[in-house]
């Protein structure tokens, strides 16, 4: 990406083997080592000594890999099933998106026990930042040349990396829990937060800073997020986001869970998001199990996922109203949630965490009278988007509050890893419903909203935009919703088809043993991203060819857009921290899993 | 009975009356925290407070019971004396600068002839509260509050004493009651003093620390600033104080451009008080609507505000009706 001109973002590429080309004409092809996965994107080893050299060139090629969208780690000790791979103890991945080639590459490296250390690719992608730290936190590997390699989603008094196999998983493993005073006082001090430490000053020549600790309580930090900000009066100089204090090992979770019963732990990673965060999950494990689903699972699925859209962006939409000072619209979107509630209750008899997408289908087909339920809620909403479009975003304070507030432009967003709503305010057209469809998205039409200038205010606009578009594709669902079975005739769905079961031993055993021990996923790995509610969401599943997962890594959106915000906050002032963390949109349990 | 002459009798009515105001005011304060509460409920599509008592109107004695009972804590690291200070001060300027507040022809605490320089005076007094709970807090985000306040307050005091010169001029005479008479012989100055009549409202919103002017407290920046330490009843007089002003900056606004106790057109004269009361209410309510329907400026663009668009805008106006007095003579 050369300079902040619109970018034209072509057709998606699975498997993208141009930039294969490209790389062996540049380094030989015996300087990688290929894996072949259901990922879709090519999955090549590099040694450590030309990592960083391979990254740099990805980095700059034409049409070049400007997004570092994830890296995380792998403990391969205890995975059996590696043909071909190189031998490892541990493997490190960065997932990498070209937006021009609209295609993604992943680099692994492996690293052996004796020595888990990994040059900092923080100097190509700044956002390799917090991703380095977790790896160091839940895996122990050193990345040298790191600015500052903390823990990360850990406290920094935790003894052991939880994400290692050796790690005990429950509770049960360890000793009993126990909270003496030495320690309480030992954990608080650890708290404590030390300037120096992150290299900031007390004093400038004239001034004392002071240093305010926002949260992890605060009204405004949307969940239990710290920030420490570093303040000459009320204006900003520097801030240092801490997260963490959400953390419950989801990932770690997934490794002990059957595949199916891992479903309903995705629905509490973004806990707006309901069954929109069963999408990516199911889907990379039907891409795993070789399962396509019919053509009315898809419909099912995209509405209530664009229910679900709509839910958390009324929910941003209240509190971000809030967040700049006006009271009263947060209880109208309250009134509109609970409308869109009574609808998501009576097909899925749930409201928050419905947990509804199963293996290859949906948990039961659409309850009698659904239409009319969802054409009530369909006709209700326009007129309160107009309302509050009217009554509170053209108020000119709530603009005074907004506009020019906290922006960045489109590539300092690509260069944090930045997706979403946050992105596409910045001008660029990149929603994966588009760009990637999946789930069928292709067979709907909608637009994209857009907006340019990239601050508090627009990526608000870009949110209202994207209510009004997703009642569009619910009203396509309720008009176009084919007929047709709602979970696919596959042995790997779950719960695992019972039809034939008493009729022959064999079957009834299989379907016992799937019931009670849950499918077998072949060994393989898959990846799956959605445009989620506040970002791109997207799971990697590493199957080891058992009933549960070896890896499970989950992507979110929130970590990486927290990551950005002290280099867009820098000289504002705390009115405007507040402004612009309501017009993220993140919620904690997204960041730390 | 020599001593009990009509002098002492006079005396005696006097005090009483007074306490009568005094308790009325205090009772009417608190209950606005029911009032504002039922009515934002109302425009916010839900309940609000509804269970104690009739439409739970009772919901006050319910609220005083819990904040007598609550624990007086005062943070080991607090000023002590200065952190008790604040709130008695919070509560009691803005009250006593209701003595020169004109009710009905014949109500009223003190018939002072300085009667809206001691307004000023109480006003400016107001400050102190939220300057001592913010400092003897020792909390960083009562200080970031407490220095909002008063920057806040000292440019909105600025403008608030001359936006009301232009009635002052106009009517001769500080004391609201000879106000309140000029307006009976002519026109109500909400037509002539218009321009003041509107910055003083801003002015009133300022010193009262209502939104959309409540910077110092600003629960979604300082979670509540100057007095995110206070509890129990000491942070009761907080709120009551608050309620206070705003009953005060309504009744004066009644008296300085509404008529006082006088109907529209001389209507009904018997009923003075109903008529001075109605009026308080009608502002009352705008004090609450506000509240429920604006977003919050940021500091400095309120600062921007007081400065570059009300002070001049009561420059000109006094400037005006100086002119037009003097010509007039």
């Amino acid at each position: 990406m050369t300079a902040d001109q619109a970018l034209y973002v072509p057709s998606y590429t699975a498997d993208d083997q141009d930039v294969v080309s490209e790389l062996n004409a540049r380094f030989g092809a015996q300087a990688f080592v290929t894996q072949a996965t259901r990922t879709g994107m090519p999955v090549l080893w590099v040694s450590r000594d030309q990592l960083l050299d391979v990254l740099r060139h990805l980095r700059d090629l034409p049409r070049p890999y400007v997004m570092l969208y994830d890296l995380h780690g792998v403990d391969e000790r205890l995975r059996t099933q590696r043909r071909d791979l190189p031998g490892a103890d541990f493997s490190v991945f960065y997932h990498l998106i070209s937006i021009e080639r609209n295609s993604d590459v992943m680099i692994k490296v492996a690293l052996n026990e004796g020595d888990l250390n990994l040059p900092s690719a923080t100097g190509i992608w700044p956002n390799a930042n917090w991703y380095e730290r977790e790896v160091w936190d839940m895996y122990g590997i050193h990345f040298s040349g790191h600015p500052h390699l903390a823990r990360m989603l850990m406290p920094s008094t935790w003894e052991g990396h939880p994400l290692r196999k050796d790690y005990p998983a429950r509770a049960t493993e360890f000793d009993p829990y126990s909270l003496s005073v030495a320690k309480q006082e030992l954990e608080q001090e650890a708290l404590r937060f030390d300037p120096a430490q992150w290299g900031m000053k007390r004093q400038r020549e004239h001034e004392d800073f002071m240093f305010l600790n926002l949260g992890p309580n605060h009204p405004s930090a949307h969940g239990a997020f710290r920030i420490i900000l570093q303040l000459d009066g009320e204006e900003i100089v520097d801030c240092v986001p801490e997260i963490g204090y959400h953390h419950r090992g989801a990932e770690k979770m997934a490794e002990r869970q059957s595949w199916h019963s891992f479903i309903p732990y995705t629905d509490r990673i973004d806990y707006l998001g309901g069954v929109m965060n069963n999408l990516p999950y199911v889907l990379a494990v039907e891409k795993l199990a070789g399962i396509k689903v019919p053509l009315r699972v898809d419909f099912i699925r995209v509405m209530l996922a664009e229910f679900f859209r709509i839910l958390n962006h009324l929910l941003y939409l209240g509190t971000y109203i809030q967040d700049v000072g006006a009271m009263t619209p947060v209880f109208f979107t309250f009134t509109d949630r609970q409308r869109a509630y009574t609808v998501i209750e009576a097909i899925t008899g749930f409201r928050l965490h419905p947990a509804w997408y199963r293996i290859g289908g949906v948990a039961h087909d659409l309850p009698r009278g659904w239409d009319k339920l969802v054409r009530d809620f369909i006709d209700w909403m326009p007129k309160r988007l107009d309302e509050y479009e009217k009554a509170a975003l053209q108020n000119s304070i709530l603009r005074g509050r907004t506009r020019g507030v906290a922006s960045y432009n489109t590539k300092e967003a690509l260069e944090w890893g930045i997706t979403g709503a946050g992105l596409r305010a910045t001008g660029l057209d990149f929603d994966l419903r588009k760009a990637r469809p999946y789930s069928g998205y292709e067979n709907f039409e909608f637009e994209i909203p857009l907006a340019y200038n990239g601050d508090a205010y627009d990526r608000c606009m870009v949110k209202m935009g994207e209510m009004r578009q997703s009642l569009r594709i619910i009203r396509q669902c309720l008009d176009g919703m084919p007929e047709g079975p709602y979970k696919a005739d596959h042995p790997l769905t779950t719960p695992p088809p019972k039809e034939r079961t008493l009729q022959h031993i064999e079957t009834l055993i299989t379907h016992f043993l799937q019931v009670s021990w849950g499918p077998v996923m072949p060994a393989n790995e898959s990846f799956q991203m959605i445009e989620a509610t506040k970002g791109i969401n997207s799971y990697y599943l590493t199957s080891d060819g058992s009933t549960m997962s070896y890896r499970t890594r989950i992507r979110t959106p929130s970590f990486a857009h927290l990551q950005q915000i002290p280099s867009v906050i820098r000289g504002s002032m705390v009115p405007d921290l507040i402004a612009y963390l309501g017009s993220i949109d993140f919620v904690m349990a997204d960041v730390d899993r | 009975m020599s001593w009990f002459s009509q002098e002492v009798i006079d005396v005696l009515v006097q005090i009483g009356k007074s306490i009568v105001i005094l308790l009325a005011v205090v009772v009417s304060g608190a209950l606005l925290s029911w009032v504002e509460r039922r009515m934002l409920a109302l425009w916010q599509d839900r309940y609000g407070p509804n269970r104690v008592g009739p439409f739970g109107a009772f919901q006050l004695g319910a609220d005083m019971l819990k904040m007598f009972f609550k624990e007086d804590w005062t943070p080991p690291f607090a000023d002590r004396m200065i952190f008790t200070l604040a709130p008695v001060i919070a509560m009691s300027a803005l009250l006593i600068a209701f003595a020169v507040i004109p009710i009905t022809p014949t109500w009223g605490v003190a018939d002072l002839n300085i009667g809206l320089l001691f307004f000023f005076a109480m006003a400016g007094l107001t400050v102190y509260a939220v300057l001592f709970a913010g400092w003897s807090s020792n909390n960083k985000f009562a200080l970031l509050g407490s220095l909002r306040a008063s920057a806040q307050t000292l440019s909105y005091e600025v403008f608030m004493g001359l936006s009301l010169m232009g009635v002052v001029a106009q009517a001769g005479s500080f004391n609201l009651r000879d106000i309140v008479h000029y307006q009976m012989e002519n026109l109500w100055f909400i037509i002539p003093q218009i321009l003041g009549f509107l910055t003083f409202f801003i002015a009133g919103v300022a010193v009262t620390h209502r939104h959309p002017f409540d910077q110092p407290e600003a629960e979604q920046e300082l979670a509540d600033g100057y007095h995110i330490e206070y509890a129990g009843m000491k942070w009761g007089m907080f709120f009551v104080g608050e309620y206070i002003g705003i009953v005060l900056v309504s009744a004066l606004l009644v008296t300085l451009f509404f008529g006082g106790w006088q109907g529209p057109f001389g209507l009904l004269p018997q009923i003075p008080f109903i008529w001075f009361a109605l009026k308080t209410a009608f502002f009352i309510m705008i004090f609450i609507l506000l509240r429920a329907s604006l977003p919050r400026p940021r500091y400095d663009q309120m600062m921007a505000f007081g400065w570059k668009v009300c002070l001049p805008l009561t420059l000109a106006n006094l400037l005006v009706t100086g002119a037009l007095v003097l010509a007039a003579r």
